[in-house]
């Protein structure tokens, strides 16, 4: 039996890695990069804006690079590694002039800190790089409170929200978390539970046109339990999600509709209120 | 949901058994009851993080260091089993498998096999395999009982009839012992026991799996809650033990840790009813256990993920079901949808090396990477990576060489233009802003209809002006 194992030497055998310390956070830097990601860029780009404000509020100057596309996740968890690859390099070699990286998503914040790693494992030199990226990344949430620290007054009426947070965001950013002490600041704002909280909400990137009925599925629970929250709103740090949800809802022809947390929090403490 | 795709044509994929169980609610109800539940008790069962977390790294560096050494333990294993008077067999194939037990029960012209709950059994698909040569094979335990009373295979590894309820156990054991019904859980399962309580007396053989084969000692570990398989292990004159090769540790000593993580992770148990530890046959001054215990170690494409230093540690596995309890593609669609004896995220991703990714070319996709099963796994198997890398093997052309067992099952030079369009798109910033300006611009032209993603959401409206144009216009900087 154990010629079955010949090539076995040669290949050690994996041990999962270390449990991640709790990230210990720089002072808040002068400038940061946004990089506002492919789904914000076109379907939510005021959101993005919303960011942008939201740290210019805190006296950072905000660097928006026109050459940014996409981090490189749809092609990555399709399995093209070698165009998920590519791409990231482009926003790999945009991204290497120190500056601390904010992203108003966490599953793409989560490709730069999470997967580029695994995107160029081959590749020790620039491995390097990924691991000063990932050094730098923060999500938006992640970034205010604990970077910016931020220390807010709620100008908005009393309301009562339900938060979405992203898988990926969970569980590789700790977003929800984060997201929870955020709205926590503000003195006007409840954040109701929903049913099955940490569920997916059935996106998964190109999940959703690949097995569309089992995606369906698991968004009609989603924006069930999230309306049966008695929410006024859903709010997300997440765009893919916030894709997913508004489309289902719409599609149901529901009112009820989430929207991106940088625009939620840009006008609680802004007191801008949009149309 | 929608039913617009052709079902006929699918019912042989995942996504065409997917629509078959997303459209009946009592399946649904089921998984979704049982699931909750069963999610909740792992989550009582583990109430201190700390204590959790520090025992799934033990658990993984358990299984990591066992599977570094998997060739020697199992020599080590069959001197010991072997020294015990256990007799130990090698099968590389399920049909080399069968083979051994058929002439084992042969040599003995038994026809009657009662059997202990044995998911590698399944793998062998030992029922028919018996069947066929005339030797009735009896599942004891009650939910296997169950599913094979009703002609079905198991739809979760721990608890095989989970997709049925009370009221339908009922009517299948009216229908088919012609019993009254009754909707009393504790009568039902008497009803089971009379029946079973007299197979194992009659039997000629007695099957089992092994939860852990300990090297050292080179003792057989079972565990399970129902006695059937204490009964079947000792009542019947020959006991013979399927499983698969990676189920070797190395001393008792490792076992305490992996049994917990276990019992805890499956069921939300402590531990188990009975833990079994078989060490050998009836010694001469013993008055019982069975005459003649055999061990049958199966491969089945298990040695082809050990190859991989990635996809081996796929081997890890303990069984204990927890990834399919937290998922929520297998809590809609059920076990019977992925159409192999492993169900769920763990099956997604081992059933590939057993039957070869062009047998299943769904399995890698049907996820939506949201990672629940990798954060409950006790062996802290990177499921979703396991996962992303099987996609990387399902999409590679044959020039590529697939590392994984008929693997390239989802190549397409259609596919592989699109996202060589979607990189050269996402590397050329002058041409992504043409993209977004004509996006922006003319997005509401795009068609309604825009494939399977409208058949759950309103058609996408790119916003009137891109990230990129707000950003420059209200950073009023220009190219930086």
């Amino acid at each position: 039996m154990s010629e079955l194992f010949y090539d076995a030497a040669p290949n050690a055998t994996r041990v999962a890695p270390e449990r991640p310390r709790p990230r210990t956070y720089p002072a808040k830097p002068a400038e940061v990069t946004l990089f506002g990601t492919c789904v914000m860029d076109l379907f939510f780009p005021e959101a993005g804006l919303d960011a942008i404000r939201l740290l210019e509020r805190e006296g950072i100057r905000v660097h928006f690079p026109q050459e940014q596309s996409c981090c490189g996740q749809p092609a990555w968890t399709s399995g093209y590694v070698n165009e998920a690859r590519e791409v990231a390099r482009a926003q790999l070699n945009l991204l290497d002039n120190g500056l601390p990286v904010v992203v108003p998503s966490g599953s793409c914040a989560g490709m730069f800190r999470q997967h580029y790693r695994e995107v160029f494992a081959e590749e020790p030199d620039t491995l390097e790089r990924v691991e000063d990226l990932a050094e730098r990344t923060f999500e938006l949430t992640e970034f205010l409170l604990h970077v910016c620290k931020v220390d807010w007054q709620d100008l908005g009426q009393p309301t009562q929200i339900a938060l979405h947070t992203s898988c990926s965001a969970r569980r590789e950013m700790n977003t929800h978390l984060h997201a929870r002490e955020l709205l926590g600041k503000l003195a006007n704002v409840e954040r109701l539970d929903h049913d099955h909280e940490s569920e997916c909400c059935g996106f998964g990137g190109t999940f959703s046109v690949r097995m569309p009925e089992v995606s369906g599925a698991m968004v009609l629970d989603k924006t069930r339990s999230l309306r049966e929250s008695g929410a006024a709103e859903m709010v997300t740090a997440d765009g893919g999600c916030l894709l997913n949800i508004n489309g289902s809802l719409e599609k149901q022809k529901q009112t009820f509709r989430g929207r991106h947390l940088a625009s939620f929090l840009w006008e609680r403490v802004s007191g801008e209120v949009k149309s | 949901m929608s039913q617009r795709i052709p079902v006929k044509e699918l019912t042989d994929s995942f996504r065409g058994r997917a629509v078959g169980a997303l459209a009946d609610d009592q399946l649904r109800t089921n998984f979704r009851v049982a699931m909750d539940s069963l999610m909740k008790k792992r989550a009582d069962a583990f109430p201190d993080e700390e204590e959790r977390e520090g025992l799934r790294e033990l658990g993984n560096h358990i299984k990591a260091r066992a599977l570094s050494r998997v060739p020697d333990l199992l020599e080590q294993l069959e001197t010991r089993l072997t020294a015990n008077g256990v007799k130990v067999h090698w099968a590389e194939t399920t049909e080399e498998a069968n083979r051994i037990v058929h002439s084992i029960i042969e040599a003995k012209q038994g026809s009657q096999v009662v059997k202990g709950k044995s998911m590698v059994s399944e793998e062998m698909e030992m029922n028919d395999y018996l069947a066929e040569r005339n030797i009735e094979c009896l599942e004891s335990d009650m939910g296997e009982y169950i599913v094979q009373l009703d002609g079905e295979k198991p739809s979760h590894i721990i608890m095989p009839a989970i997709h049925k309820n009370r009221f339908q156990v009922s009517r299948l054991f009216h229908d088919k012992l012609g019993v009254d019904e009754t909707e009393d859980v504790n009568e039902l399962i008497q009803i089971g026991r009379r029946t079973l309580r007299q197979k194992f007396l009659e039997a000629d053989v007695g099957v089992s799996g092994v939860n852990f084969a300990i090297a050292e000692t080179g003792t057989l570990l079972l565990v399970e809650n129902e006695g059937n398989g204490r009964m079947s292990t000792t009542a019947p004159p020959v006991h013979i033990a399927v499983t698969g090769i990676e189920k070797v540790v190395e001393n008792l000593r490792d076992v305490v840790p992996l049994l917990s993580l276990l019992t805890r992770s499956a069921l939300g148990q402590p531990i188990t009813t009975y833990v079994n530890m078989i060490s050998g046959p009836r010694k001469a001054d013993e008055l019982d256990g069975p005459e003649e215990v055999h061990l049958v170690l199966l491969d089945n494409g298990r040695s082809g993920a050990f190859a991989d230093a990635q996809l081996r540690q796929t081997l890890n596995c303990i069984r204990c079901g927890a990834c399919m309890n937290h998922c929520p593609v297998y809590t809609r669609v059920g076990g019977h949808t992925y159409g192999e004896v492993y169900p769920g995220p763990i099956g997604k991703i081992i059933t590939p090396h057993m039957v070869g990714l062009h047998k299943v070319p769904d399995h890698p996709s049907a996820s939506s990477l949201c990672g629940a099963c990798g954060e409950v796994c006790p062996v802290k198997i990177p499921i979703p990576e396991m996962l992303q890398r099987l996609r990387q093997e399902n999409v590679k052309s044959p020039a590529e060489q697939p590392k994984v067992k008929d693997g390239g099952a989802k190549y397409s030079r259609k596919e592989r233009a699109i996202w060589r369009f979607w990189a050269s798109l996402n590397t050329s910033p002058v041409i992504y802003r043409l993209f977004l300006w004509g996006a922006t611009r003319f997005g509401k032209l795009a068609p309604k209809n825009v494939g399977p993603w409208t058949e759950n959401h309103s058609a996408p409206v790119p916003a009137r002006r891109s990230l990129h144009d707000l950003a420059k216009a209200h950073l009023n900087q220009g190219d930086r």
